[in-house]
């Protein structure tokens, strides 16, 4: 028998490095001491720092059990139930775009593979056009653009003299980007900062938006996680929808329904036309075919129980403002903890105006890098901390820890 | 890199009309593109049909407004401000998306749309490759019920993100099940696996990887294959070319061309193969013609990706019809592998596959899975963990397992059965022509060499769905289906050339 040949095709292929924001995890796992605490990956955690899934969802799942349904391929959209139960949840049931079928929804992968299908989409139909990302951003975000090939800049958004939003730096960026550029825009919860517009603030840059002919493209990943309620959390979304702007809106249930692992989200386009919606449907439809075929349908059949009974979704909302709840708790204690053991004078209010799972604490890298080595507390490093891995029990250790590394390391 | 080519990608010039610059938003009248409108100076009257149903919707809602019998309208007071009132908010500029043309249905899936809006009760769906039942039902399989009320009854469960690479056992159990469990490349920890989205998600993400990593973009795809194939290589970042597969004289293989056209492949070219049960022609190698590619192919070092979608499923024997990739993989060469478990364990929808790379050694395994996941990651972080539990949950088990190749036997020997029940019918039917490919070829397919004139009036006068290229699935049959067939390819063959 003739033998391969000896030499590795894949001897080049270097080692890469490990995701920073998944590879936190990784890294406290490996990590042996008892004061360790993971405030990594934006997975939410109960007061007694383990993961939880919803009563709702392991609800949801035992009636489809009972039921017994197939598991045929979904067609290349998605579940019919969950595209309009998602397009109900984040603009309002009876808002006038989905009454005149103006909205294209695809079931798609989580808030990533929602983002990537729309990238592919801009790629392709829009090659001049470059998208705006806040500074800073989700890491990913990046990554994603970069894959699909669509060039990106960014504009200000986090003032580190403020420790809270450069509104004036926002719009002046936005403003001077050419027309028709996609402007990538956190819907609630903003990530990694925990910093989010005014409503007034919102109705500018919409002026701006729409005086440019820029298409705004939300990523809503913290839909009820934010403020506790659902609507509300939708608010900027739909204000711009009401303007009559078309829109692009990326969606995920990992959070606010804890359904990370199934991957399960959905990409919106709000059209001024329903027949637009159905070609732009159809030409997601041929991103999405040869990507994957076709999405998986496990959770997309949780999220359609849920919504679709009135019970459960009256229970999901309790739940989720539960969620929501434990969180501010814990930014107050933080934030109480902090005051009372920092001597400098220190504003460390942001904590408790900062929104969502997350806060940015202003750390830099050498500082976050000592929160790890010193005091075994896992997060990303740009200053990024999950308070959704937080408990009222630790707030004491971590103020210690970040006052430690702000005061006493450069 | 250089710019990816895109197989029928539309560049549409952005439509960027000028607009009065004191348009004040909600009073500029919104200008329609792309399929004709009627022309906002056809004021609505209560009689509003047009031509186009979606024109028809527009106009239909303005007169809802406008009409002083509507408690909504004033027309006069419809103010910018409230755009319920208004028949759509109205826009600062038209669409963007006005040059966007409507894509087509996809060829596959687009067979199951047709299928489902015709209303004949003699309808048969032999289009997309999922199996059904003698009484033509979807089926889940009773081994893949109990897994899953096992996972779901398991109350400490978690929901956690899996890792970008997936579950951990799923991959290792995956890995074994195609290359055996006492592979050296296993033992030698020269594997790397990661969890993907069924076939599809395998092949794109083995695709992007070898688009960055690998010094030859071009993949030789077999002619035919299956349809979504070319549009994931091309889109991944290769550059697809076919080699000569099937042979419409003896609707067999075309060995000597197949012969031909890898021996003239530049050295290091990659070369995808259906590891067995080809789609869609049914035809598969014999182990001597599979040893004499294996040798062509290392002597010319290609690098082989094998598309295994039909494990178990073709002959009914999980080691037999992984025989092909085995023999490559014992000459202790490298290989792509993209797995699906959509059709042997029926989990189409759950979208569960695995990709693993064989590499020259256990250092380079590790640098290229880091590498992978660095192709997943922008593109949908990490897998659906619903589907490779219930993988892990039956693979780890032996008695879960042993019903699992049960199940997975009786779906095959029903296939089989369907094959010989419309071979019969047509020999019963002296239906003219050479019908022993249809007991010949091998796994869920067939492909029967009707032409498309043949597959449109078949489907036009008796209700058969299926591909254009003449490709029927045999797990659509029954026992009560196959006479409708026969006489429909009877007909089909003597009416139509």
């Amino acid at each position: 028998m003739a033998l391969a040949v000896d030499a590795s095709r894949f001897e080049g292929v270097p080692m890469a490095p490990p995701d920073p924001i998944l590879g936190v995890s990784e890294a406290f796992k490996a990590d042996t001491s008892d004061l360790k605490l993971n405030l990594g990956v934006g997975a939410y955690r109960t007061e007694e720092l383990q993961p939880a899934v919803l009563n709702v969802v392991k609800k949801a799942e035992k009636l489809m059990l009972e039921k017994g349904e197939n598991k045929e391929y979904l067609p290349i959209e998605g579940f019919a139930a969950f595209n309009k139960a998602t397009a109900d949840l984040l603009l309002g049931a009876d808002n006038p775009v989905i009454k005149q079928g103006r909205v294209a929804t695809l079931q798609s992968l989580s808030g990533t593979g929602s983002l990537r299908l729309a990238a592919a989409f801009i790629q392709r139909y829009f090659p001049d056009a470059k998208v705006l990302i806040s500074s800073p951003t989700w890491g990913n975000h990046k990554n994603i653009f970069n894959d699909a090939r669509v060039p990106w800049s960014e504009y200000r958004y986090y003032d580190p003299k403020t420790v809270g939003l450069d509104f004036e730096g926002m719009i002046a960026d936005i403003q001077a980007a050419p027309e028709g550029s996609f402007v990538l825009l956190h819907g609630c919860a903003h990530n990694p900062t925990g910093i989010d517009p005014t409503p007034e603030q919102w109705e500018k840059l919409a002026d701006v938006i729409e005086e440019k002919k820029h298409m705004p493209f939300f990523d809503v990943a913290y839909q009820g996680f934010a403020s506790g309620s659902l609507d509300e959390d939708a608010s900027s979304v739909r204000l711009f929808v009401k303007r009559g702007l078309e829109v692009f809106v990326a969606q995920s249930y990992s959070k606010n329904l804890g359904l990370y692992a199934e991957r399960i989200g959905a990409i919106n386009v709000i059209c001024s036309a329903p027949e637009v919606a159905d070609r732009v449907k159809s030409q997601l439809k041929r991103l999405a075919r040869p990507m994957y075929s076709n999405p998986p349908i496990h959770g997309a059949k949780i999220v359609a129980n849920v919504v679709g009974d009135p019970t459960m979704f009256g229970e999901w909302k309790e739940e989720m403002e539960q969620m929501a709840g434990r969180i501010k708790n814990v930014r107050q204690k933080l934030y109480d903890s902090l005051t009372e053991k920092d001597q400098s004078g220190k504003d460390w209010s942001f904590i408790l105006s900062q929104i969502g799972m997350f806060s940015f604490t202003g750390l830099n890298r050498p500082q976050s890098d000592n929160m790890t080595d010193k005091w075994h507390i896992y997060m990303t490093k740009d200053g990024r901390i999950s308070l959704a891995g937080l408990n009222l029990a630790k707030c004491e250790y971590l103020a210690d820890a970040i006052i430690d590394s702000f005061h006493n390391v450069n | 890199r250089t710019q990816r080519p895109h197989a029928g990608a539309l560049r549409s010039p952005r439509p960027r009309p000028s607009i009065p610059p004191t348009a004040a938003r909600g009073t500029h009248p919104r200008r329609s593109y792309g399929p004709a409108h009627p022309s906002r100076a056809a004021m609505p009257t209560a009689n509003v049909r047009a031509a186009q149903p979606s024109a028809d919707r527009r106009l239909s809602t303005l007169v809802r407004h406008l009409l002083p019998s509507s408690p909504r309208t004033s027309a006069a007071t419809a103010t910018s401000a409230d755009s319920s009132l208004q028949p759509f908010p109205t826009m600062a500029s038209p669409s963007v998306f006005a040059g966007i043309a409507q894509g087509p249905e996809d060829p596959i899936l687009g067979v199951t749309v047709a299928y489902n809006k015709d209303p004949s009760p003699v309808k048969v769906n032999l289009g997309v490759g999922a199996y059904r039942t003698e009484e033509g039902k979807p089926m889940v399989l009773n081994v893949v019920r109990r897994a899953e009320q096992m996972l779901i009854q398991n109350e400490s469960r978690v929901k956690e993100y899996l890792p970008i690479t997936g579950l951990a056992d799923f991959n290792k159990l995956s890995a074994k099940l195609i290359f055996g469990a006492d592979s050296p490349a296993i033992q030698e920890n020269r594997v790397a696996t990661v969890q993907c989205l069924s076939g599809t998600g395998s092949l794109r993400v083995g695709g992007e990887f070898l688009a960055r990593h690998y010094h030859e973009r071009t993949i030789y795809i077999p002619q035919p294959t299956w349809g979504n194939h070319p549009k994931v290589f091309t889109l991944a970042g290769l550059t697809a070319r076919s080699y000569r597969y099937y042979d419409p004289a003896t609707r067999g293989l075309d060995f000597q061309g197949l012969l031909e056209d890898l021996s003239s492949a530049p050295s290091g070219a990659i070369v995808l193969l259906h590891a067995c049960a080809h789609n869609p022609t049914g035809v598969d190698p014999t182990l001597e013609q599979w040893e004499q590619i294996r040798q062509l192919m290392r002597s010319k070092a290609l690098l082989p990706f094998f598309d295994s979608a039909y494990q178990g499923f073709a002959s009914g024997s999980l080691d037999k019809d992984a025989q092909s990739v085995r023999m490559f993989v014992a000459d202790g060469g490298e290989l792509l592998m993209a797995q699906s478990y959509a059709k042997n364990m029926g989990l189409y929808g759950e979208r569960v596959g695995a990709l693993s790379i064989v590499c020259g050694s256990a250092d380079i395994a590790v640098k290229v899975e880091s590498q992978l996941k660095l192709v997943i990651r922008p593109m949908y972080s990490n897998p659906p963990l619903h589907g490779a539990s219930i993988v892990a949950t039956i693979l780890k088990d032996s008695a879960m397992f042993d019903e699992w190749t049960l199940e997975l036997k009786a779906m095959a020997d029903r296939i089989i059965s369907m094959r010989e029940q419309l071979f019969n019918a047509l020999k019963i039917r002296e239906t003219p022509g050479d019908w022993s490919h249809i007991i010949k070829q091998i796994g869920m397919f067939t492909f029967t060499g009707l032409n498309s004139d043949q597959v449109a009036f078949m489907r036009q006068e008796y209700h058969i769905y299926m591909t254009s290229d003449g490709r029927i699935s045999m797990a659509g049959l029954s026992s009560r289906t196959v006479p409708h067939l026969a006489d429909a390819i009877h007909a089909a063959v003597t009416k139509l050339k």
